[in-house]
């Protein structure tokens, strides 16, 4: 791979791996500090209105259900800008082992990048700004500004996988590169990758296994018991029955919960199992001492363990839990940022000229 | 690169390029709308219970999870498509690593390109109404997955040897 000054792999790897720990580290914020006390809005806001609903007070029903609307979209972007700023980095890391195959000219593959790393930036913020720029000023009645740059942001994303894409096409059907020798990017054995390698695909096994359990024997009644609680809450509520309306809330909320750890735990093994693979590739690029080398990628695999088994278990365990998964995502950043750092000292040994760039 | 590399790779870019798509014309023209939708329904279901209307508040709330199952339903289609296609183009790089011969290889990317085509497609189908079919799509599409990334995790696993990396078509 070559990382010396104005190559595509170079912006790709270093804007992959900043885009990644952007990410986490607003994902790191959001699970601290937003999210408990935005569910506890959501909460809230559905307690009020099965109390208005209660008080025959149907102005309060729809007064409340906006409130509720409006703290489910406050939740909803944050986490949406979250997941989409990590998946742009992990896809710019893709796009950078790609490279090499990729039948354009060098020009027009940094200026791809540039492009693509602009459409990455622009993306998550306009996400996380959909709450508070509303329908302000819209030329539209159901899409907002905020939206509406976001969407761009999208679109020129793909645009540039679609000329990624060609120039892929290209490259497989031109004989004359079949021929050619491409330096394999996992040619030698090394430690580090296959530890990577192989641990990243258990964590994606474990991931999918999850997964597979949770939608074959849990999505299904998580449905259904979702409705058949709103029914009671309804029924109650006409029964005009305060302490029942309150006890099935409360098994609503539980049930979100419930819902909603297993889905987190299952997103998080798969990312980091991704993450993981990701990495294997770049460590060549990486200049540490072998020791905090291999440092860092024994905390990343034990961090990305400890991260999703802790979400899962907030439900029995609570506070406990919830700090430990909290750690555990501090850990992940803290490692990947020791690889960043090796990737920059990588670089900086490029451009001085004291090794090889590819 | 070999055979099963271009494999992974190719599928793997047309999947995600798909997913990234599907997801644009999702944002543009229906997820407002679906979730929209879903704020009426729970609403208007509160307030048929504010007006002693518990039948139509049933009506209601049936409606909000008929929305919402659509909507997990297509948000799935579109995110799983694009980590699938971003694992399977990962992978194809790696390929060269796992430690199985060439036909090998192939037959498990194969099964992978399959499981990552499938899984989503079964998950998008279900919001139509196809009945049992879309589901078994999905479930088809999740044990190929899985049986193939079962074999993959242990071609890492396995002791490596150079001559499997070497082994071209």
């Amino acid at each position: 791979m070559n990382l010396v000054s104005d190559s595509p792999q170079r912006l790709f790897i270093i804007g992959g791996i900043f885009l990644i720990l952007a990410g986490m580290i607003f994902g790191e914020v959001f699970a601290v500090f937003i999210l408990h006390p935005s569910i506890a809005n959501i909460d809230q806001a559905l307690q009020a209105a099965a109390q208005a609903a209660m008080a025959q007070d149907t102005e309060g029903v729809y007064t409340h259900m906006r409130d509720l609307g409006m703290y489910l979209e406050y939740k909803g972007t944050k986490v949406d800008a979250h997941s989409h700023i990590i998946q742009f980095g992990y896809l710019a890391l893709l796009l950078a082992l790609i490279q090499p195959y990729i039948a354009l000219s060098e020009t027009i593959k940094l200026r791809l990048g540039q492009l693509y790393l602009f459409g990455a930036i622009v993306l998550p913020p306009s996400v996380f700004l959909i709450h508070y720029v509303g329908l302000n000023y819209s030329p539209l009645e159901t899409i907002g500004w905020a939206s509406i740059v976001a969407d761009t942001g999208g679109l020129i994303i793909i645009i540039v996988c679609v000329c990624e894409l060609f120039g892929l096409f290209k490259y497989f059907t031109n004989t004359d590169n079949q021929s050619e020798e491409k330096t394999d990017l996992l040619q030698e054995y090394r430690w580090e990758s296959r530890v990577l390698l192989a641990s990243g695909s258990l964590l994606l096994l474990v991931g999918f296994l999850f997964g597979a359990w949770y939608a074959a024997f849990k999505l299904d009644p998580h449905e259904t018991s979702e409705v058949a609680i709103l029914q009671e809450v309804m029924a109650e509520s006409i029964n005009k029955n305060r302490q029942n309306v309150a006890q099935a809330l409360n098994q609503y909320g539980l049930h979100q919960a419930e819902k909603g750890v297993s889905i987190a735990a299952h997103a998080h093994i798969n990312e980091f199992g991704m993450l993981a693979l990701l990495l294997a590739f770049i460590q060549p690029y990486i200049f540490l001492s072998q020791k905090w080398h291999r440092r860092w990628i024994k905390v990343m695999v034990a961090a990305s363990v400890v991260l999703p088994v802790s979400v899962l278990l907030e439900l029995k365990f609570g506070l406990l839990a919830m700090i430990l998964a909290d750690v555990g995502g501090l850990f992940i950043i803290v490692s990947l940022f020791g690889m960043f750092v090796g990737v920059l000292r990588h670089t900086g040994k490029v451009d001085a000229g004291f090794g090889a760039a590819t | 690169m070999n055979g099963s590399q271009k494999l992974l790779i190719i599928a793997g870019l047309i999947l995600a390029v798909l997913g990234m798509s599907y997801g644009l014309y999702y944002a543009l023209f229906d997820e407002h709308q679906t979730l929209q939708g879903m704020g009426m329904s729970l609403a208007t279901g509160f307030a048929n219970v504010a007006e002693d209307n518990l039948p139509e508040a049933r009506t209601a709330i049936d409606n909000f999870s008929a929305i919402q199952s659509e909507y997990v339903r297509e948000v799935h289609a579109h995110s799983h498509s694009i980590a699938l296609g971003m694992l399977l183009i990962v992978l194809g790089m790696a390929f060269n690593q796992i430690a199985f011969a060439e036909q090998h290889r192939f037959l498990i990317s194969l099964a992978l390109v399959i499981g990552a085509v499938l899984f989503p497609l079964g998950v998008l189908l279900q919001t139509f109404d196809l009945g049992i079919f879309a589901k078994i799509l999905s479930i088809l599409g999740t044990i190929t997955l899985i049986a193939g990334f079962f074999m993959v995790t242990w071609g890492f696993i396995k002791p490596f040897s150079t001559d499997n990396s070497k082994e071209q078509n």
